[in-house]
């Protein structure tokens, strides 16, 4: 698509979504939303981007491949999960600091979990938009 | 008895996954990684059994969150024993692998894919929640359409269609199955579900219900009337690739009927019924098509077919004799499929080709080869001291106490003519005179690889027919242990126990 | 409601099936993608449906008090959606990589795998 309002919108629009998928994100724990819904919204604002300007450009921006962010995901997600074994607690069992961190709140396994979710589901889906749109 | 670590098959083989993926760009290093990980995969599995056998059942709930409103993951004898099962197979493949699989598949993820595939088996053999055997069957599936279409050759693409289009409906059919369960009892945990089962009023729903999971896990499995993908697909990716499917895919489908029909639904005659018949086209058809191919991989396809058809006789039966068979069965096959499809590959390395009119004069060029092979053929075949021979011994016993003297000729039909395939394919390729094969270009042989490729392409296959070996000589412990899953499966208050802890 | 929703799910069931006994690649996939939207609510359905709170229990209080949805469904839903998509992303590569190596979109063409090789 090449319209001049689209593109120069799509490069403002690229940071707006990521910040705001980033919120919905750390907003999903006892609110709607959450690592999955943030990591689609922040693969939208990359599908936007090639949508306006080629997905090419929109390669060059993400400087490594999308699927390396799958493997990091899966880490934290896997620590996160796996670290209540080391304490004797069950898999998946949440932990949660004494005291609160400024600005985010209390923070807990949880939101490292989600965090990893958010990261695999971007590498995914971009994974996949590449791969589709390749040779189109 | 609540354990924490029962999961750790599962998330270990994660965590291999997840440190090969790191290791995306070195080749040698992504080898190193999946042999040593899966070797200590085999050292937790083992360690899981022993704990098994000396305490009994194990669970663990997922998040602290009590049964039956967490996930729940249960090891009881036969989890334990099929998650060592899949370790053994995912070591032997991992190894053989090192030598078999090209240097193009392992750049696009082979080794992590193969690991996550395992990790889905292994999940799903622990897990006792319903949706949660779902969510690991769909990562076991979405794993193995990666690893069957890897290398993107014209059959290997055709083949997966197939495949991946059953496959999703299968799923499909399992998770109606799973909604109208849902419905019924407003319960997932497998322990729960087997008593609110029991409750339900509407006894014709759950039937259909019990149907739905039977077309589900039926066409996972490959039984009668749903098996067509699979010798549509099952011989077109690598080898190695086709071992770990042949060896392990079907058979978590027979192990979801296991679990399913004697914790959730307990077969009226009816089901039994049906599930005989079943067991009994099954039987018939693999062994009918294994008659009509040429291409090895095919008739060892349609071979997996018929011996679905003796698992599914035992469960048919359904009595302790006649389920401890098919466990025995089950444990026997596993460790010979993936077998058959390793030698398929290394006969293919030597001569360059699957067709048995092709292929011949094998013995006179590698007897020390061709005797290892005959362990695996025979043991398929079921000649007394080898493995087969005593899960259809237990089978045919079963079937006797229920007077089913159909089933029996089904069985010793299916036996007899497995017996005459494996004997053909002994002459074609092993006896009859050799042809002058034209070299192919594209092909690397066998003996045109480096020392340590080779080494590790028969040391899987020595490894897995030393096995076979051992599960024929040392049949009275499996045998024990077989019974003692047939009758906690029979009598499945235990491993309720085990779960709601009341 | 009730109705409306077991009209939709049996049209959806009936539209995947259908499709998925064309001969067309493309179709198979809209027949995958049709039945398991079916099966989604399906689930939906059998939570049953009532006209009541979310399952969230305040702040002040200790258990839920009123008429509540049945999250269970919800969660269902959810990952069968998520596991849906990632399984027709790969089966809509598996049939674009399909069509430019087999040069058609015709199940019946598609008899490399039955070759007696």
């Amino acid at each position: 698509m090449k319209t001049i309002i689209f593109k120069s919108a799509s490069v403002y629009l690229l940071p707006l979504l990521l910040l705001f998928s980033v919120f919905i994100l750390l907003r999903g724990h006892y609110l709607p939303g959450g690592g999955f819904v943030g990591g689609l919204m922040a693969s939208i604002a990359f599908v936007i981007h090639s949508f306006a300007n080629g997905v090419e450009n929109t390669k060059n921006i993400v400087k490594f491949h999308p699927g390396f962010l799958m493997p990091v995901g899966l880490a934290l997600a896997l620590l996160a999960g796996s670290l209540p074994l080391f304490m004797g607690e069950t898999f998946m069992t949440g932990l949660w600091m004494d005291q609160p961190v400024p600005v985010i709140g209390t923070v807990g396994t949880a939101l490292f979990f989600d965090t990893g979710v958010y990261l695999v589901v971007i590498g995914v889906t971009l994974t996949i938009i590449f791969t589709i749109s390749e040779g189109l | 008895m609540s354990n924490p670590y029962i999961v750790l098959p599962v998330i270990f083989q994660l965590f291999v996954a997840v440190t090969l993926m790191f290791s995306w760009t070195n080749k040698n290093l992504q080898k190193l990684i999946s042999v040593v990980g899966s070797l200590i995969a085999l050292l937790i599995s083992i360690l899981l059994l022993l704990k098994v056998n000396q305490e009994g059942i194990q669970t663990m709930q997922a998040g602290g969150w009590i049964a039956p409103f967490g996930i729940t993951f249960v090891a009881d004898t036969l989890s334990a024993l099929l998650v060592l099962l899949t370790a053994i197979s995912g070591l032997a493949v991992s190894v053989f692998s090192v030598g078999s699989v090209r240097n193009a598949r392992i750049r696009f993820g082979y080794f992590p894919i193969l690991h996550l595939l395992i990790m889905g088996l292994s999940g799903a053999f622990l897990t006792g929640d319903i949706f949660n055997l779902y969510v690991w069957f769909e990562i076991i599936i979405i794993s193995s359409f990666v690893l069957i279409t890897i290398g993107g050759e014209k059959a290997q693409l055709e083949g997966a269609i197939k495949y991946v289009a059953m496959n999703l409906l299968a799923s499909v059919v399992f998770l109606t199955a799973i909604a109208i369960l849902y419905g019924l009892t407003g319960s997932l945990n497998m322990a729960d579900l087997s008593l609110q089962v029991a409750k339900v009023e509407n006894r014709g729903l759950v039937n259909v219900t019990a149907i739905l999971f039977l077309v589900g896990f039926g066409i996972k499995s490959a039984v009668f009337p749903l098996y067509f993908w699979l010798p549509a697909s099952y011989h077109t990716p690598p080898p190695a690739i086709s071992a770990i499917f042949g060896g392990l895919l079907t058979k978590v489908g027979v192990y979801a009927m296991l679990r399913v029909f004697t914790l959730i639904f307990i077969p009226d005659t009816f089901l039994t019924a049906v599930i005989t018949i079943m067991a009994m086209l099954t039987i018939f058809s693999g062994a009918v098509g294994a008659l009509m191919q040429n291409n090895i991989r095919k008739v060892f396809s349609y071979l997996i077919i018929c011996h679905i058809g003796f698992m599914l006789a035992g469960l048919g039966v359904y009595s302790t004799l006649a389920l401890a068979g098919a466990v025995f069965y089950l444990v026997h096959d596993i460790v010979v499929k993936t077998n058959l499809f390793m030698i398929s590959g290394l006969i293919f390395k030597f001569k360059g080709t699957y067709s048995m009119r092709l292929l011949g004069g094998f013995y006179k060029e590698q007897p020390l080869i061709s005797l290892l092979i005959a362990i695996s053929l025979f043991s398929l075949v079921g000649i007394p001291p080898l493995s087969g021979f005593w899960g259809k011994l237990l089978i045919i016993q079963g079937a006797l106490d229920s007077a089913n003297i159909l089933l029996i000729g089904f069985i010793v039909l299916g036996s007899f003519l497995t017996l005459f395939i494996i004997a053909r394919l002994w002459s074609e390729v092993f006896w009859k005179d050799p042809q002058e094969l034209p070299k192919k270009e594209h092909i690397k042989y066998f003996n045109e690889l480096k020392p340590l490729k080779k080494q590790a392409m028969l040391a899987s296959v020595v490894f897995l027919s030393i096995l076979s070996l051992g599960i024929g000589f040392g049949a009275e412990w499996v045998m024990r242990m077989a019974m003692h899953i047939a009758e906690n499966l029979m009598d499945p208050s235990a491993y309720i126990q085990a779960v709601l802890g009341t | 409601m009730e109705l409306l929703l077991v009209i939709i799910i049996g049209l959806l069931y009936a539209a995947g099936i259908y499709m998925m006994l064309r001969r067309s690649l493309v179709k198979l996939i809209i027949g995958l993608i049709l039945l398991g939207n079916g099966a989604n609510l399906l689930i939906f359905l059998l939570g049953k449906i009532v006209k009541g709170e979310p399952p969230i229990i305040g702040p002040s209080e200790k258990m839920l008090g009123e008429i509540y949805a049945d999250p269970v469904p919800q969660a269902l839903i959810l990952t069968a959606i998520v596991i849906s998509f990632g399984l027709q992303a790969f089966a809509i590569i598996l049939i674009k990589r399909a069509y430019k190596v087999v040069k058609t979109d015709d199940l019946d063409e598609m008899y490399a795998t039955d070759e007696d090789l």
